[in-house]
């Protein structure tokens, strides 16, 4: 029993992750009707402006300290970063260990952004043109933004602590009446879930009780109305994009004490990200949510030794197995609209 | 008087022939003249450092890059000489390899096997490699170590860790300077029992390759051998990124210790997640949990950051050493680049220089000759103290060493700190140890 709740507690943070990048490309797909496959690339971008802010609070100058010397026998440099000059070491380094939560805030006028320029700049030119045509040029933007990514920041994995008071892990199994340690989970894992429940409740609120979000919700149901009414939906799509990048950026930035971000870190979410956009249904937001959680929490079961033991390698092709069993009984998805990429 | 039969046709023919010989590619001639492959004729020597440049090991093949460069300088008269004053052969002497200036060519590995060996191919046919070396995955050494066996080239392995390398998959004409899975295991298992007691339950997680196999056996028997239990080993894909779940379930299996046979990004993930669980705060059987990681590698303990403090493992160098061999790299490497050296630097440089060594004391570039110099060639100066390069099964034996993520480190490249030197006597195994059973050296190619 402990270890089922063990694994649907792990399931929940990937699940999350998952979800989010899924929500995103369901909201460009379902407005824009764009599949975009640099999406993945959206949410490492997020994951380096944690990374970039970091590297801009631990902006230093040197001190010479000459009771120490350095690998060539030179009086040690050591660096002192100008926060901690200005507002003292405590604050200071409070400042600095907790870049990543001040990163939310410099990623989202960033991501909306790098949204805007990516869809205005190239992907508003295929909007008429098949979907192969949009996916071969969103994979290749993909692929030139890890490349520059990793120009600028260098291919190791860079570490991005989460602060302080948040490393750690809460222990479950006392709470559940197990016994000590038998369920253990990071408390920045339990953030980052409630933060994805957070920004995955923002999301569905601003498309369901706002004028804004009606319109765009009526735009994705019949465009061509939308427009006879005399409503420039193509501005409102616009604007979704930079919100499903600013979503995606935002996973992306509290993703990066989870694991250090790397220029990879986008394509290794970007096709089970797609693959749950398509269990869940194409262009279904619940579907999106809910297929990203299930296909999470799967995948963490299918790593347990048990079920490893009986089908090896199992956790590395769950997800696909789930989704051809799902697309085989349910060929729309777990959710999906009928007439969604059928024409 | 003679008389000459000349007809129009005979022109024509011996014509053919004798242009079609002039238009056969230089490499085809090279390859044919001294009876081996790439037999240098001019006088230039060209050798093709084959290292990741792009992918996921991209910085340790930047670094490995920047110490070829750095021996090709060297051997050709400039800089400061770096090693070759402190190295116990004096063949060398500054003028390129046998009076030939040494000249190089690149490959990019991709850190995948059959993009290294199209590389290695590209770089042996078309530019006329002598000698190729380099690699950070023992994949892509094993792969490309076959490639140079069957073209009759030198292969001088860089950064690879697996027992295969000069195990099962050894060949006659690869050499290996980098330490093994088994050497990790034989270092450092005597200090995990010093430090952390005779009576432990192992957990292992193991990368799902040739590496992780031999590397999690190797470690598994050696501790195994001083008192500790290994309770499971898990193997984990390659392309894993979230290790929480591999993870979650350690503290609950009754096991106070987790080693972690991973490399790379791998263990940068691996060891974050596992420190995030808590489970270094953690106590097991009344012990304090702990974390164990067999292969060092400074590059990827910046990765790691904070989580590294404290942490165990092995490295086959450390630019803290302080004989004259080493302390000469680092100056050298430091003053160029402003940066101290990798272990994978390290090994590449020596690799480079033992080549061009081996060569000179040959007296010829022909790779049979050159493997027989090496073979059983006991020498000093390069940074791990006394090193032979056994015969049987071209690998180099030397001291190995334990190291400990820094508790304060002083800057970004202070992450390690050397715990032990282990002696080259310690980590010897015989040439028929069951963990590097199942393959044959075999005879010398030279190609040609």
């Amino acid at each position: 029993m402990d270890a089922i709740l063990l694994q649907i507690l792990n399931g929940l943070d990937k699940g999350s992750a998952y979800a989010l990048i899924a929500l995103g490309l369901t909201l460009i797909f379902g407005t824009l009707g764009v599949v975009n496959f640099a999406h993945g690339a959206l949410f490492m971008i997020g994951a380096f402006c944690a990374v970039t802010l970091q590297r801009i609070l631990n902006l230093s100058y040197e001190v010479v300290d000459a009771t120490q010397t350095d690998f060539l026998g030179n009086p040690l440099k050591v660096k002192v970063p100008y926060v901690e000059a200005w507002f003292g070491p405590e604050m200071g380094g409070s400042i600095i260990d907790w870049s990543v939560p001040l990163a939310i805030l410099f990623a989202i006028p960033v991501m909306i952004f790098v949204g805007f320029a990516m869809e205005r700049g190239l992907i508003k030119h295929f909007y008429k043109r098949p979907h192969a045509d949009q996916i071969l040029v969103t994979f290749g933007l993909a692929i030139v933004l890890q490349e520059v990514v990793k120009y600028f920041y260098g291919a190791n994995p860079i570490p991005t602590g989460a602060p302080e008071a948040f490393r750690g892990s809460f222990d479950f199994g006392v709470l559940l009446g197990f016994d000590p340690n038998a369920i253990i989970y990071p408390y920045w894992r339990l953030i980052y879930f409630g933060f994805a429940a957070v920004i995955i409740g923002g999301v569905f609120s601003f498309l369901q009780f706002t004028t804004f979000g009606m319109v765009v919700r009526a735009g994705m149901a019949d465009r061509e109305t939308v427009g006879l009414l005399g409503i420039n939906i193509d501005k409102r799509f616009t604007f979704m994009f930079g919100l499903a990048a600013a979503v995606a950026g935002l996973a992306g930035v509290m993703y990066a004490p989870i694991n250090s971000p790397n220029y990879h870190m986008g394509m290794d979410f970007l096709v089970l990200s797609f693959v749950v956009v398509v269990v869940g249904g194409m262009g279904s937001l619940p579907g999106a949510v809910a297929a990203g959680f299930l296909l999470g929490i799967l995948e963490s079961f299918a790593s347990m030794n048990e079920i490893k033991s009986i089908i090896p390698g199992i956790d590395q092709i769950i997800i696909y197995v789930v989704a051809i069993i799902i697309l085989l009984t349910r060929p729309r998805g777990l959710m999906g609209r009928k007439g969604v990429m059928e024409d | 008087m003679s008389k000459m039969d000349v007809t129009r046709r005979g022109v024509l023919k011996t014509g053919a022939v004798a242009g079609g010989g002039l238009m056969l590619p230089t490499y085809l001639r090279a390859a044919g003249h001294e009876g081996f492959t790439n037999a240098p004729t001019g006088s230039t020597v060209t050798l093709g450092f084959n290292v990741p440049q792009t992918g996921p090991y991209a910085d340790e093949g930047a670094d490995e890059l920047r110490a070829y460069e750095l021996a090709v300088e060297h051997l050709n008269g400039g800089g400061d000489g770096g090693m070759l004053p402190t190295f116990s052969s004096k063949a060398l002497e500054g003028n390129g390899i046998l009076g030939k200036k040494v000249e190089y060519v690149t490959g990019d590995t991709q850190t995948k096997s059959d993009a290294a060996r199209a590389s290695a191919k590209s770089m042996i046919e078309k530019d006329g490699a002598v000698m190729i070396t380099g690699g950070s995955s023992s994949g892509v050494a094993i792969a490309v170590q076959g490639l140079c066996q069957e073209a009759g080239v030198i292969f001088m392995a860089g950064l690879t860790h697996s027992n295969d390398t000069t195990g099962k998959d050894k060949k006659a004409n690869g050499f290996r300077h980098f330490f093994n899975g088994y050497m990790s295991g034989a270092a450092l298992a005597p200090v995990l029992a010093d430090v952390y007691g005779n009576d432990r339950k192992a957990y292992h997680l193991t990368a799902d390759y040739t590496w992780g196999w031999t590397q999690q056996e190797s470690i598994a028997a050696a501790t195994e051998a001083l008192g500790w239990e290994t309770v499971n080993n898990v193997l984990t894909p390659l392309a894993a990124t979230d290790f929480s779940s591999y993870i979650a379930p350690v503290l609950n299996s009754g096991a106070d210790v987790l080693v972690l046979n991973h490399y790379g990004g791998n263990m940068v993930n691996s060891l974050t997640n596992a420190v995030q669980f808590g489970l270094r705060d953690k106590t097991i059987n009344n012990k304090n949990f702990e974390i164990v990681v067999p292969l060092f590698s400074r590059l990827m303990a910046r990765g790691a950051g904070e989580n590294i403090k404290g942490i165990l493992g092995s490295t086959n160098w450390h630019w803290s050493l302080q004989d004259e061999g080493s302390k000469a790299f680092v100056k050298s490497f430091g003053t160029k680049y402003g940066f101290p050296p990798s272990q994978a630097a390290h090994t590449c440089y020596v690799q480079t220089i033992l080549y061009a060594d081996a060569v000179a004391r040959a007296g010829s570039f022909n790779p049979c000759a050159v493997a027989e110099a090496l073979e059983g060639f006991e020498f000093d100066g390069l940074g791990n103290g006394p090193t032979l390069y056994r015969a049987e099964d071209h690998q180099c034996f030397k001291d190995v060493l334990v190291v400990r993520g820094k508790e304060n480190p002083t800057s970004e490249f202070d992450l390690l700190e050397v715990v032990q030197v282990t002696p080259r006597a310690q980590v010897e195994y015989a040439p028929d140890h069951p963990m590097f059973a199942g393959g044959a050296l075999g005879t010398c190619n030279p190609g040609a």
